[in-house]
């Protein structure tokens, strides 16, 4: 885990409502979870009410492995938002998760230009501001 | 029963395109709509629909209405999605014509997209909701960059390098280059330039990307019989379709099972060539929305013009130019003329259905344009002849 940061942080955060408010959560008491269907078994992010397999609207958040691959990623070399202006370049990556699942996110420990797709990652939860706990991930 | 054929484009309308336009946008989209009614020989009281884009051109419906003095409406719209809601105007104002529920319908977009909002830039801060609150914050936070993720998932799957990218930005500029109208009239680019344009979020570059612009577009659609008595050659509407894929989300749909193919569009193509009676091979000229290099890579396959993987040869073939035989973005597009949402490659549409456009191929009987990608999208298959 990362140190926690003071109130100065300028990066978007999410607005933690409906289940979303779940999801941060969980992952605040350092527990990712994702939804999966009571229904049809399947995994499913973002969180959504309906599963959109099966129709059901019963579902539970279930923990996952923490355990994923990358997916893709892009580095950026022009901030286009200005909290983000120091840290160019950086590379957002999607993260396919063993569960199936994909997450928008970042690899802390991997400079961009060393990210490759299927580049295994794990769990690494960067505790953002007082309220707000993002999932991360470092080279597995 | 379908409405292949029963409704036409009659005139259209364009402002300059500039970084600067000096005036708001519904000014711009007003001066747009009186071209267009002009251009048709309509007068606005003739007009009885309005269908417009949603959300970014600060255009309340109200103001354009007490502007206008708009006396007889009946039918009015607004089409979601961003730049997939271009032709999606074309296929509201169809649906409205043909149903009878409408006899003028005015379509538009106006834009201060370079001098006021730019959609390439962020400032959004806490409160972010849906599905953007857990891709922002991890500064995945604008179009290029969403985009880029697909364009690496192509490149990736397919073993191409970004040379492939310039051959889309290199053609596109080549067609804006001969274009007075075009913002990069008179400039365009070599592989080199592009190769050599600094990073904005790989794999795309500068020069992958569309130029943000000032400007405005508009679009009256009338029932194919009234559109034979009006003053400008029709282009009818052999289909209008919109589409939509898995796991939708704006631009962000990374949970569905391929990034390398676009299911929105291929979604549109499969319904505007049932409705069109048509296929790819019958198209004579294409206007392809091309916000970033990729994207129309992967919907040249969407739309059938090459197989999964394949579209970067049609680029080294020929048969794209202008003297090929599947000319594409012929007016040089948003990476050259300018990024007015799509509509851009609708009034070129009609140029090349009427034979008036600057860089005009011979013998154009049908155009197919195609709008915004990533998000539930549009299209349309314009037609020379009432077939």
């Amino acid at each position: 885990m990362t140190n926690d940061r003071t109130d100065d942080y300028a990066k978007p955060l999410p607005a933690q409502d409906g289940l979303a408010k779940q999801f941060y959560a969980w992952c605040k008491r350092g527990d990712l979870r994702f939804q999966r269907c009571s229904g049809c078994d399947a995994w499913r992010h973002v969180p959504r009410e309906m599963c959109a397999l099966c129709g059901s609207f019963e579902w539970t958040w279930e923990r996952s492995s923490g355990r994923g691959a990358v997916f893709s990623w892009t580095t950026v070399a022009r901030p286009m938002h200005p909290a983000f202006a120091n840290d160019v370049p950086y590379a957002p990556v999607v993260v396919e998760m063993e569960e199936g699942v994909r997450l928008v996110s970042e690899v802390l420990d991997c400079s961009p230009d060393e990210l490759q797709i299927g580049m295994p990652v794990a769990l690494a939860f960067d505790h953002v501001t007082p309220d707000v706990t993002l999932p991360k991930f470092r080279r597995a | 029963m379908t409405h292949r054929n029963k409704a036409a484009i009659a005139g259209i309308g364009q402002t300059e395109f500039s970084k600067d336009s000096g005036r708001s946008t519904l000014h711009m989209a007003l001066e747009a709509i009186l071209q267009a009614l002009d251009d048709a020989g309509l007068a606005v009281e003739d007009v009885d629909a309005v269908v417009k884009m949603g959300a970014n051109d600060d255009i309340f419906e109200i103001d354009l209405l007490r502007s206008l003095n708009l006396p007889n409406l009946r039918y009015f719209n607004e089409v979601p999605h961003g730049g997939g809601a271009a032709c999606g105007t074309i296929a509201g104002a169809t649906a409205a014509v043909v149903a009878g529920m409408a006899d003028v319908v005015v379509t538009f977009r106006s834009l201060n997209e370079r001098s006021e909002r730019r959609f390439g830039e962020s400032s959004v801060g806490g409160g972010l909701t849906h599905w953007r609150q857990y891709n922002l914050p991890h500064g995945l936070v604008t179009p290029a960059q969403w985009v880029a993720i697909f364009g690496q998932r192509y490149l990736h799957e397919f073993g191409y390098t970004t040379e492939e990218l310039g051959h889309v930005s290199v053609l596109t500029r080549k067609h804006a280059a001969t274009n007075p109208h075009a913002m990069m009239y008179e400039r365009p680019i070599t592989m080199d330039e592009h190769q050599n344009s600094r990073w904005i979020s790989e794999p795309l570059r500068l020069l992958d990307c569309c130029l943000d612009t000032d400007g405005a577009c508009a679009a009256i659609v009338v029932s194919a019989e009234k559109a034979k008595q009006l003053r400008s050659t029709p282009a009818y509407i052999a289909a209008a379709a919109q589409g939509t894929g898995s796991r939708a989300e704006m631009m962000t749909s990374y949970q569905r099972k391929s990034l390398a193919h676009l299911e929105e569009s291929e979604a549109t193509a499969k319904e505007l060539y049932r409705v069109a009676e048509l296929g790819p091979k019958d198209i004579d000229v294409i206007e392809i929305y091309d916000p970033f290099t990729p994207m129309v890579l992967m919907q040249l396959e969407a739309y059938g013009f090459a197989e999964l993987g394949k579209s970067p040869a049609l680029f080294h073939s020929g048969r794209l130019e202008l003297d090929g035989d599947l000319p594409f973005n012929t007016h040089g597009g948003h990476l050259g003329e300018g990024y007015l949402h799509g509509f851009g490659h609708i009034v070129e549409g009609v140029r090349q259905i009427r034979g008036t456009a600057v860089n005009q191929p011979d013998g154009v009987n049908t155009c197919l344009v195609s709008s915004g990608v990533g998000v539930p999208t549009s299209g349309v298959i314009l037609s020379k002849e009432p077939y």
